[in-house]
């Protein structure tokens, strides 16, 4: 006998619409999919952004530039430092001013604390997704540790502003460091631990190898980066191509997947986090004494755009900087400037029009990039499949919505 | 007089136990908690009473007196009646395990029979609370039980039917009478194959990590269970553990020798003969149920399709090949 479908015998079969999110426990905040389903297959998805929408590019435009960075805080809150030094080195590039050798160190070394910090709260919410409940607590252990390094340091958790225009806030100090070479000698174990529990395990192996899987050029065409590009194959990376802070001076590998699936883009972001712990390394062994920043970096107060036009006398500046005790002016133009994000490339586009706020900042999340590409990897997969899809591209709403 | 006698010993015989057992499944809730919490470096919980041993107790509070949020649009008379449903039959296969010699509620002649044909009817009440909640979630959840209960009560029944081939009989506790005058005085070694079938079959029976898709909280928010709350979220909790409870006592009566203890061990610690055959029972119980805890604390959820082609592909087969092996070792070995 034949097994014939229901159209074929003159029945009318549709597919399910079910609506996953913006309220779901795995749709690491608020992510909405609208899934059509044929049994457990997904036939097509379409995700929906936009529910954590907070104008954080039409904020900045009314702020001066030094008081942009407590919104990038809050754009990937997962890992907040990358952000504000991605925008510091927007406006350092833009005012042509060049941060001291250490303040280059101590942001490089945060920045791989951070991307540890948030490879850590994907592995954990991304195990959970698929079930492996104790690799979730074990990470949240040791996030709980960076977090209070934060704190020694900045004294800030999470929306950190850490760094400045030119340099950063304040010099690392004992406390910190001394707390900093424990977690870095501990920390490869606890990697060991997590991989005794998830890396070999024929579940977690069934569940995530051939899943979402993407080719190097089409994950290229989707304009996916970091860790989900590499996993592909592609050998992309900000911190390689076009380096910035003090990466072009330290030696680290870029792990490489080759199928493109979500364990392949699993290994890639794990070993991802022991190349951070070298960096970290060196960043301690090599960072030269000296100030934490430029001579040349703008005040805090960098006056606003409003009280400059009534003083008629500052608009002869015109291009290049000039510096008064209070007065701040930035050269006219546009820039691109990218750092490497824990989830991918971030960037920022600054419109200048040589006042002392951005005319247009625009943000290149990777986030959202990534989003667009959920329905290119979820399609024809069964539904817990799409949570592992999810999980694999580190989305972060927070920079999604901007 | 001897009427009354004959009434009042089942009454309390069945108030015995039901009371025993519910406070049992109310203190399993606390040792998963602390169980897992230490398994994961938390403390689990701690704050009410001494070193939280009230907990169980503040959970029952809370969820009785909690709202009783029903859907607009559910259908109302089966959403009532579902959790009944699936309780119902789980705590009436209670009356027919021995907890030690003699001491049963209903001594019935089919008594391993009665457990599953309970254990399959309290997927009724899954499929109609996922049913009638009215949310594709619950429907979801509900589907996936009935397919999973299904296939895997199958591999389940086979491997059960070895140990009644061998033991000759489907009471309880003949079975465990003639597991003892095995070598272990279990079955566990001789019907390997059918132990670590029944094993794995009873984590999907009850809804247990690895497979606990019907209620796999990441992706179908909780399955069956999304719609429901207070009092009728707890008794699907209660029956989900009064059936980890039964699925352990089964494991423990039909391969690991119910009450008694392997008789080399008594030959040479005599003394251990005159422990009661319920500590034995119930740390046999215990360990299974601290198995499930484990389990859960270390490995992921397969993923639906996964699940059945385990159960069809291969715990079926091999539960048949045990249950062949078995069948010709009886007759032409042991007989």
């Amino acid at each position: 006998m034949e097994i014939t479908e229901g159209q074929n015998i003159g029945l009318h079969t549709q597919e399910l619409t079910l609506n996953m999110g913006p309220q779901h426990p795995a749709t690491h905040g608020v992510l909405r999919l609208i899934l059509e389903v044929d049994g457990e297959v997904v036939k097509n998805c379409i995700p929906h952004v936009g529910y954590l929408h907070r104008g954080v590019e039409k904020l900045a435009e009314y702020r001066a530039y030094p008081s942009v960075m407590p919104l990038t805080d809050r754009l990937d809150y997962i890992s907040s430092m990358v952000n504000n030094i991605g925008y510091c080195i927007a406006v350092e590039r833009l005012m042509g001013i060049e941060p001291p050798p250490r303040a280059k160190y101590i942001r490089t070394l945060l920045s791989e604390l951070t991307r540890i910090s948030s490879h850590l709260l994907w592995l954990a919410t991304h195990a959970l997704d698929i079930g492996a409940m104790t690799v979730f607590l074990y990470c949240f252990r040791e996030r709980e540790w960076l977090l209070e390094l934060f704190e020694m340091l900045i004294g800030a958790r999470l929306t950190v502003s850490y760094p400045r225009i030119g340099g950063v806030r304040c010099d690392v100090n004992r406390e910190f460091l001394c707390n900093l070479k424990e977690f870095i000698k501990e920390f490869p174990d606890r990697i060991v631990q997590y991989e005794t529990l998830i890396d070999q395990n024929r579940i977690w192996l069934k569940r995530t190898k051939g899943i979402g899987v993407i080719s190097a050029e089409e994950a290229v065409r989707w304009g996916l980066t970091g860790a989900t590009l590499r996993g592909s194959g592609v050998n992309y990376d900000v911190r390689k191509k076009m380096p910035y802070d003090a990466y072009d001076e330290i030696d680290f590998d870029i792990p490489l997947g080759s199928n493109g699936d979500v364990y392949d883009r699993y290994r890639c972001r794990m070993e991802e986090m022991r190349q951070s712990v070298k960096i970290i390394e060196q960043c301690l062994d090599r960072m030269p004494e000296g100030p934490i920043l430029a001579e040349d970096a703008p005040d805090l107060d960098m006056n606003p755009r409003g009280h400059r036009m009534l003083d008629g006398e500052f608009s002869v500046w015109g291009a290049g900087l000039a510096f008064t005790d209070e007065f701040v002016t930035t050269p006219k133009g546009e820039l691109y400037s990218a750092v490497e994000a824990p989830k991918g490339e971030l960037g920022f586009y600054i419109v200048s029009d040589g006042t002392g706020r951005p005319y247009r900042m625009r943000l290149r999340s990777p986030s959202f990039i990534h989003a667009s590409a959920i329905p290119r990897l979820c399609k024809g997969h069964y539904i817990a499949d799409v949570i592992a899809v999810i999980g694999t591209i580190d989305i972060v709403m927070g920079e999604c919505d901007r | 007089m001897e009427f009354l006698y004959n009434l009042m010993i089942p009454i309390i015989k069945v108030a015995v136990v039901f009371a025993v057992t519910l406070l049992h499944v109310a203190y399993a809730t606390y040792f998963e908690r602390k169980v897992i919490g230490r398994m994961q470096c938390r403390i689990g919980p701690t704050e009410v009473g001494p070193y939280g041993l009230l907990q169980p107790f503040a959970d029952m509070f809370k969820s009785l007196f909690k709202e009783d949020i029903i859907p607009a649009k559910a259908d109302k008379a089966v959403f009532f009646i579902a959790p009944v449903i699936v309780l119902a039959p789980t705590m009436s296969s209670l009356s027919v395990i021995p907890f030690a010699e003699g001491f049963m509620i209903a001594d019935v002649n089919v008594g391993m029979l009665f457990i599953l044909a309970c254990a399959s009817l309290s997927v009724y009440g899954i499929i109609l609370a996922g049913w009638s909640s009215n949310s594709k979630y619950a429907f979801f959840g509900g589907m996936r039980s009935a397919a999973q209960v299904i296939s895997y009560e199958i591999a389940m029944g086979i491997s059960l039917a070895s140990v009644f081939l061998m033991a000759g009989s489907v009471r309880l506790d003949e079975i465990v009478k003639a597991q003892y005058e095995y070598t272990f005085s279990m079955y566990a070694p001789h019907l390997l194959i059918g132990f670590v079938v029944f094993l794995i079959a009873a984590f999907a029976e009850t809804n247990r990590t690895p497979f606990d898709l019907p209620e796999a909280e990441t992706e179908l928010v909780a399955g069956y269970l999304t719609e429901y709350s207070g009092f009728r979220y707890a008794l699907f909790f209660l029956s989900e553990y009064v059936a980890m409870f039964i699925m352990s006592s089964i494991i423990t009566l039909c391969f690991l020798g119910g009450w008694t203890i392997p008789r080399f061990i008594t030959d040479i610690l005599p003394f251990l003969s005159y422990v009661p055959g319920i500590l034995w029972f119930l740390s046999k119980v215990y360990f299974f149920m601290f198995f499930y805890y484990w389990i859960r604390a270390t490995i992921p959820r397969y993923r639906f399709d996964q699940l059945m082609a385990i159960g069809w592909k291969i715990l079926i087969p091999l539960s048949l090949l045990n249950l062949l092996i078995v069948a010709f070792v009886k007759r032409f070995v042991i007989d």
